[in-house]
């Protein structure tokens, strides 16, 4: 016997990648399992990344120095995992993933389109990316923006800043107009409130966010403003028109 | 963390970017100034060797799609090579195996330009 065979053959490469427990694996359709939520407008749709939208493409952040916090990014992130929902405005509603913020889990949210709307947008979220110090979320077809958004934290020097940074585009022409007349505005105030909501959940008395917008691609894509089709905007307000025709003929 | 390493390598008009290392936000000026030097080289086609990639967050894959935008706005053509199969799921979960042509190895890439 040869010192060659005492040594047992190699095992087949486990998978060692560093990012490899933190990316979810694909899918071709989503499936949200979650509890509350009243319209699950996500199962079955495909995610969309920030190139397969319709409008200009941004990438847009907000920030906030937990000036006060002793927190770690690590602690900032588990009880940001946690508690998501609670830190939403009142202008949103967020239905966790029974499993929690995990890669692959799929969770529904309820939001106004545009400022007094009566209308709400039923869509939702998938976390294709988690790890101690931050989450991903790419948004499903249907959805008001095209790409993804990531909640983080991070040392700056001795003090511990939250971030939310979105690489987006808006998903078609309606979304497009809504954001033009007075969407941009709502969403920078929906973010700001957010991050008000964690930093004093962290300890930070009277938080100052801060905020950057950065065009990525400023043309339009027109050869996607067919994906008015799968608009959760426009099949939320035929939802609504369409209330009183099914409360008289008796169907849900 | 390891830092970034982007190295430049042409072949005919194809160039080549080699990255190792990590890809996180932080790697911006390093992926975007070999871009620039490849561009500004005069290649109509550039190669991104994945075969030393060693780690990619979601501020990562962002940075792939600066670069795709860039490259589609300026008529060039961006491939993917040396990939392993965990980069090729997140590729394919985050749809943008739709919007890069990816290829075994560099060689295949390079190939494909010139066909």
């Amino acid at each position: 016997m040869t010192i060659t065979d005492k040594i047992p053959p190699p095992a087949p490469a486990a998978h060692t990648t560093r990012d490899g427990a933190h990316w979810a694996k694909p899918v071709d359709r989503l499936s949200a399992q979650v509890v509350g939520a009243g319209v699950d407008s996500v199962t079955g749709k495909r995610v969309a990344n920030p190139l397969q939208g319709f409008g200009q493409m941004w990438q847009k952040t907000f920030r906030v120095p937990l000036e006060g916090s002793t927190m770690s990014p690590q602690e900032v992130i588990v009880i940001w995992k946690e508690r998501f929902a609670t830190f939403w405005p009142k202008a949103g509603r967020f239905y966790a993933p029974l499993a929690g913020i995990v890669p692959g889990e799929v969770a529904l949210l309820d939001i106004s389109p545009m400022p007094g709307s009566p209308v709400t947008l039923s869509t939702g979220v998938m976390v294709i990316y988690a790890d101690d110090e931050s989450f991903t979320f790419i948004s499903p077809q249907g959805h008001m923006f095209s790409g993804w958004i990531t909640f983080s934290a991070y040392r700056d020097g001795d003090m511990t800043v939250a971030q939310v940074q979105a690489l987006e585009r808006t998903s078609d022409p309606f979304d497009e107009l809504g954001l033009m007349f007075g969407g941009r505005r709502m969403m920078e105030t929906f973010w700001r409130e957010t991050l008000g909501n964690v930093a004093r959940a962290m300890g930070t008395m009277e938080p100052a966010v801060v905020s950057e917008a950065v065009c990525v691609d400023k043309r339009r894509q027109w050869r996607q403003a067919t994906n008015v089709r799968n608009s959760a905007t426009l099949r939320s307000m035929r939802h609504m028109l369409t209330a009183p025709a099914r409360w008289i003929t008796g169907r849900s | 963390m390891n830092a970034t390493s982007v190295a430049l390598d042409r072949s005919g008009p194809v160039a080549t970017m080699r990255i190792a290392g990590d890809i996180t936000s932080s790697s911006e000026a390093e992926l975007m100034a070999a871009y620039t030097q490849a561009v500004d080289g005069g290649a109509p086609a550039i190669v991104l060797d994945f075969r030393g990639l060693e780690y990619m967050n979601s501020g990562g894959i962002g940075l792939l799609v600066t670069l795709l935008v860039r490259a589609q706005r300026g008529g060039i053509r961006l491939l993917a090579s040396g990939l392993s199969e965990h980069y090729r799921e997140i590729l394919a979960l985050t749809r943008l195996d739709e919007a890069i042509e990816i290829h075994e190895d560099e060689a295949a890439a390079i190939a494909a330009v010139k066909v």
